[in-house]
């Protein structure tokens, strides 16, 4: 095996009757961060959740750490060290916001401690407002709050599903600023879908282009800073 | 009016909130977390009650241990319903349904094969005290204190444990809980088996105050239901307290007056005229309240 930290082989998954994705093959190694870039539709969230396990794999393999997880269910996943955060945030709308954290101590089960003193350094609004009921947060808060859940318990991977979305631009920075340190200081492998061109030339050293479930190209870094060809991949 | 008589009045309200607590809080749980309307609930109030009764008579335990081993037993069981049978239908709510009615008539009608149409009771304690014209049945209080201690527990755990965190999380996204490592199934499993023991509980406290036969789940199901609907599912422990002591505001001066069938008909009345107004139940519209409140961004 490689040593990738995270391999997906042919994935095919999908709902109902219908493949969304056709056989996806990507490899993620261990400190990068790489982003998922396409069209509105073409399957970006439907793999991340078939990643995480919310979606079940109909065809094709996912390892992480050389493992195959590709017949363990989310909460299993979840507790290998893989955290998610979904498109649109889904925090839990009636816990506080230190609950809501609290419910990021499920992720990765070989950890020694939790890291609310680094979520809480990242995003200090999270601490003086831990006791307000989170869905009263605006769009940029419950992003941070999404992120910050999943950093409590100390993934090894992050998945994250367009953080950019519905959010104003300076918090979109300040964002993208915090997921930077994170990959540097923290050495967290991160895994991003994105729509927004300056947020993923900032933040990504490579990307994936999908198109109709499949990855149909493989962006480098200097393809990235070129606005037109990032362009071409996300234009409808 | 006489003082004596309004102690009496708060008497006979206190055993009316007591028993439809008693009576709705397991299944009220149930349908909050697990989003399963248990048909079976009366018949599990029943097992409580027989296993209380036959520890007591024939293994001669004294009556405390037998109402604990009814608790354990019946959640247990509990347990093992949810493993084997209710498990199997979380995407099909109406399959959910037939499947615990079956059990409720493989319950009832098993016990009447096995232990005939009627044990002989429990003895009831004779704890009496009068206050004026006015005598009170000590255990009658008793079965209120442990109601309202029921509910302090359940708030609890509910609200200052990571137990009760996971449970709201679960029940507020699934998906979510799931996808940060919360084991879903173990969760209701949990709370099927909790839910059922304090059916069971329920079952063994009653045990001594009525006739023990294999429908007598009937009488506590009809009551637990009217309380559930009137409640709602969006917060069990908020929906059983304030469903409770509305219901037990009109059943009780009710009963007192016309006697216990008219209090009955009140509660229907009453349920009905609630769940005409607010269909998602007493704490789903506070919950709609405060998503409301949310939305505008104000807490």
């Amino acid at each position: 095996m490689s040593g990738a930290l995270l391999h997906v082989q042919n994935l095919v998954a999908g709902y109902g009757t219908a493949d969304i994705l056709q056989g996806v093959t990507l490899e993620i190694w261990p400190g990068e961060m790489v982003a998922t870039v396409g069209r509105n539709g073409v399957g970006k969230s439907t793999l991340m959740k078939t990643i995480i396990g919310l979606l079940s794999t109909r065809r094709g393999s996912i390892s992480l750490k050389g493992e195959s997880i590709t017949h363990l269910r989310a909460d299993q996943r979840a507790a290998l060290g893989i955290g998610y955060i979904p498109q649109g945030r889904e925090i839990f709308p009636e816990l506080s916001v230190e609950e809501n954290l609290m419910m990021g101590e499920t992720i990765n089960c070989a950890k020694q401690s939790f890291r609310y003193d680094l979520v809480y350094e990242y995003f200090p609004i999270l601490r003086e407002r831990r006791r307000q009921v989170a869905g009263t947060f605006s769009g940029g808060q419950q992003q941070m709050l999404a992120i910050g859940r999943a950093l409590v318990g100390r993934p090894t991977l992050l998945l994250l599903d367009e953080p950019s979305l519905g959010i104003q631009p300076s918090i979109i920075q300040e964002i993208g600023q915090a997921l930077l340190r994170l990959n540097r200081e923290e050495e967290l492998t991160i895994l991003l879908v994105e729509q927004n061109m300056r947020l993923i030339e900032h933040v990504a050293v490579r990307a994936y282009a999908m198109d109709k479930g499949r990855i149909v190209a493989n962006l480098t870094l200097e393809m990235l800073k070129d606005r037109e060809t990032l362009a071409d991949y996300l234009a409808v | 009016m006489s003082l004596g008589y309004l102690v009496s009045l708060l008497y006979q309200y206190a055993d009316s909130i007591a028993f439809l607590l008693l009576a709705a809080l397991g299944l009220m749980i149930i349908l909050g977390v697990v989003n399963v309307i248990n048909l079976a609930h009366g018949e599990l109030i029943m097992m409580g009650a027989y296993i209380t009764t036959l520890t007591y008579h024939r293994a001669h335990l004294p009556l405390p241990l037998c109402m604990a081993l009814s608790t354990i037993g019946v959640g247990l069981f509990g347990m093992l319903l949810e493993r084997f049978v209710i498990r199997r239908f979380y995407d099909d709510k109406l399959g959910a349904l037939v499947a615990t009615w079956g059990v409720s008539l493989i319950l009832s009608q098993g016990t009447l094969l096995v232990f005939g149409p009627s044990l002989e009771s429990v003895p009831l304690a004779a704890w009496t005290f009068s206050y004026g014209r006015y005598s009170f049945g000590g255990y009658r209080l008793l079965l209120f204190v442990i109601a309202i201690a029921i509910v302090l527990i359940a708030w609890w755990v509910f609200y200052h444990t990571r137990l009760g965190v996971r449970t709201r999380a679960t029940m507020q996204n699934a998906d979510m809980a799931r996808a940060l490592g919360v084991n879903t199934r173990d969760i209701y499993l949990l709370t099927f088996g909790v839910g059922s023991a304090l059916a069971g509980l329920t079952g063994a406290l009653y045990a001594p105050t009525t006739t023990i036969v294999p429908l007598m789940g009937n009488q506590f199901v009809d009551v637990a239901f009217i309380t559930v609907v009137v409640g709602g599912g969006a917060n069990p422990i908020v929906g059983a307290l304030t469903s409770a002591a509305l219901l037990s505001l009109i059943a009780t001066p009710l009963s007192s007056t016309l006697g216990t069938f008219s209090g009955r008909i009140g509660l229907l009345i009453a349920a009905l005229v609630v769940i005409r107004f607010l269909p998602r139940g007493i704490s789903g519209y506070f919950q709609d309240i405060r998503y409301r409140r949310m939305a505008r961004g104000v807490s």
